[in-house]
């Protein structure tokens, strides 16, 4: 394990930032944003951030090639950008987690090459929470927010950064930063401790995941439960776009007016013409759209993937959806 | 307030007046009760009414006033405007339909009371104008008034003007109530300042639909964004030009028919002060064709779509501009 006063934080940060762009968590008017570091930028301290990390391994909009179309030359651009190494600091322990979710779709053949290339240049700092709060619901997904994870895991105490690296990437990056010390192993157990006290206090903390699972497809999927659960679905993506874990997508071609524009952007189960067809809708109405969302988290997932559950327990659902209406929710309408 | 509610919608659901209730139900924690729809009196156990009941529920009534029988709806001030809207626009059924209109002294906004400090609410419990949140990290203490909703601080009116019966005394109309003046604030900056500021605001959108799908004015069978054949169905912006438009092309959408409801805003995850591209339309119309509150009376006709001789010349553009 490594350590740093936390007065030289900043030097920290430029020392990372001097080979590579960084990224942290930077308090906005309403919540903390992921901001490039420049000198001076100051670190949130907020629980997490509004959005998660998933956008700089898998942006909203990212062009996938351009043409040039020209009398009847078309000329292909290579626009790709995804190969410059970068580290987002201060990932929380769930959205950390969500990588090994998006991996096993995204690097499972055929291997989605621009999102490969992202996780390939992009290191993970993670860092311990400090305040979980009442929408947090990651232990219920097996997650051990005190041991974060990532490439690099990081614990704050009172007067130390402590880092502890997890991979190869991790250890290089570590390696190259000479203004670290050596810190004894068991240095982050005491904010570990701290940590675990408020983690067995989170009114969420004994969320039961026991009624779902890749093996209660029928009898889940035939509940009629589902119609008054989605009656006030408003079918927005919210929902979908704040989730760390959500990863569909469409591919779409914009017209420049002198060529296109081939970009995928993230779509939504829960839009109207997702999954929308030459041969129809087999989703017609929210009911089906509002099903398909959940079921994906809690069986078809964990069914293709070794029983992991496609949700890591990060809250924002709970705090964004226009109508309050969330995963926790149909959770524990579905078991009761 | 809330045990009245509940008295009378089991009463008229027992006398058969209605068949239906639509409302909100407990949620998780105090601050995130959803809309629901009781068809039984067992079924209200679960009703809840609180300073966080924020949702208008007009917008549901669209579809639920296409089916069999009556549905009772407990509308707050906001809320009947946008119903008078729709009747206006004949998207509801006012046979289908029975209003319970319901005072409203301003709804919290939940994440002011975590700007302020309560972050890990576990309670809340009110006390006149004090709120007391309990949160994993000990008691907050804030005013109401301070974490009440940006929408409420500038509330247009607090009278019920659709009802079939009111439950407490009906509210006034609140001329004064500012709500034009961050308008006036963007029109005094310069072209360049104010671009500056809906591009900062605009960038952060990460078109998840929100906005449009609360929008009670937003009633569309499918929207233009979502029609494939339009040729302009978008699921993510691909320019900044895109990101801007589909604001601007929505703010021009609800032109004359917004009632100000605030939800756009209320529910954007990226907090985008979507009210205010609206507020300038409503602020527009105002001066050009004098003083016109959508909503206010269902079967009135906006300035827009109403052609009169004393309307503005198309020169007033010019006017305007000069006068500034």
């Amino acid at each position: 394990m490594k350590k740093i006063s936390l007065t030289k934080l900043d030097e920290f940060f430029a020392a990372v930032a001097a080979s590579q762009d960084l990224y942290l968590p930077v308090d906005g008017a309403k919540g903390a944003e992921y901001s490039l570091w420049t000198e001076g930028t100051v670190m949130s301290k907020a629980y997490n951030t509004l959005r998660s990390a998933k956008d700089f391994f898998f942006p909203q909009v990212e062009t996938l090639a351009a043409f040039k179309v020209n009398g009847k030359n078309i000329e292909v651009e290579d626009v790709r950008k995804e190969t410059e190494n970068f580290v987002v600091f201060g990932v929380r322990a769930c959205d950390a987690k969500s990588f090994e979710i998006l991996d096993s779709v995204y690097l499972a053949e055929p291997v989605d090459s621009y999102y490969a290339s992202r996780r390939e240049h992009g290191v993970i700092m993670t860092l311990s929470c400090k305040k979980p709060t009442e929408t947090c619901f990651c232990k219920a997904f097996g997650i051990d927010a005190t041991n974060p994870g990532g490439d690099i895991a990081c614990w704050m105490t009172d007067e130390e950064l402590l880092l502890q690296a997890n991979t190869e990437k991790g250890e290089a990056l570590l390696a190259a930063l000479d203004i670290l010390d050596d810190a004894a192993d068991n240095a982050a157990d005491t904010e570990k401790e701290k940590l675990q006290t408020i983690l067995d206090k989170l009114p969420l903390g004994n969320l039961s995941t026991e009624a779902f699972g890749g093996d209660k497809l029928m009898e889940l999927f035939q509940s009629e439960k589902w119609a008054s659960l989605s009656e006030s679905c408003l079918g927005c993506g919210t929902c979908t776009f704040v989730c760390p874990t959500c990863q569909c997508y469409d591919i779409r071609d914009y017209d420049t007016g002198h060529g296109v524009q081939r970009f995928r952007c993230w779509d939504s189960c829960m839009y109207s013409d997702f999954t929308k067809t030459a041969g129809g809708q087999p989703r017609p109405t929210q009911l089906e759209r509002f099903r398909q969302r959940f079921m994906h988290k809690l069986v078809y997932y964990p069914a293709n993937n070794n029983d992991v559950f496609g949700c890591v327990g990060c809250g924002r659902c709970l705090r964004s959806c226009p109508i309050s209406m969330n995963i926790v929710k149909v959770m524990k309408a579905l078991e009761g | 307030m809330q045990e009245g509610m509940v008295k009378r919608a089991s009463e008229l659901l027992a006398d058969g007046t209605v068949v239906r209730v639509l409302g909100w139900k407990n949620g998780e924690f105090v601050y995130d009760p959803t809309p629901a729809v009781f068809e039984s009196a067992e079924a209200l156990s679960d009703f809840v009414y609180n300073d966080f009941c924020a949702s208008n529920l007009s917008k549901y009534l669209v579809a639920l006033s296409k089916k069999e029988g009556k549905t009772l709806v407990f509308l707050k001030p906001c809320d009947s405007y946008s119903f008078n809207q729709l009747l206006t626009e004949h998207r509801v059924d006012r046979e289908k339909v029975y209003i319970i209109g319901i005072p409203c002294d301003g709804k919290v906004d939940e994440s002011k009371l975590r700007t302020q400090g309560a972050e890990g609410v576990t309670g809340i419990a009110t006390d006149g104008d004090i709120i007391t949140v309990s949160t994993l990290y000990g008691d907050v203490q804030l005013k109401k008034a301070d974490v009440i909703a940006e929408r409420c601080v500038t509330c247009k009116s607090k009278k019920v003007v659709a009802y079939d019966e009111m439950m407490g005394e009906n509210g006034e109309v609140n001329s004064n109530c500012g709500r034009f003046d961050q308008v006036a604030e963007l029109e005094a900056m310069t072209p360049d300042e104010r671009f500056a500021f809906w591009r900062n605001e605009l960038s952060k959108c990460i078109r998840c639909n929100a906005c449009r799908n609360i929008c009670p004015a937003c009633t569309c069978e499918q929207c233009v964004f979502d029609n494939p054949k339009s040729g302009i169905s978008q699921k993510a912006a691909a320019d900044s030009f895109e990101e801007n438009m589909f604001h601007i092309i929505r703010a021009f959408h609800v032109a004359g028919r917004c009632t100000d409801c605030g939800e756009c805003s209320r529910v954007c995850p990226q907090h985008i002060p979507l009210h205010l591209l609206n507020r300038k339309f409503i602020k527009e119309m105002n001066e050009c064709y004098g003083e016109y509150q959508a909503g206010a009376e269902a079967g009135s006709r906006a300035p827009l779509v109403n052609f009169t001789k004393e309307d503005c010349e198309p020169s007033i553009v010019y006017t305007k501009e000069a006068s500034k």
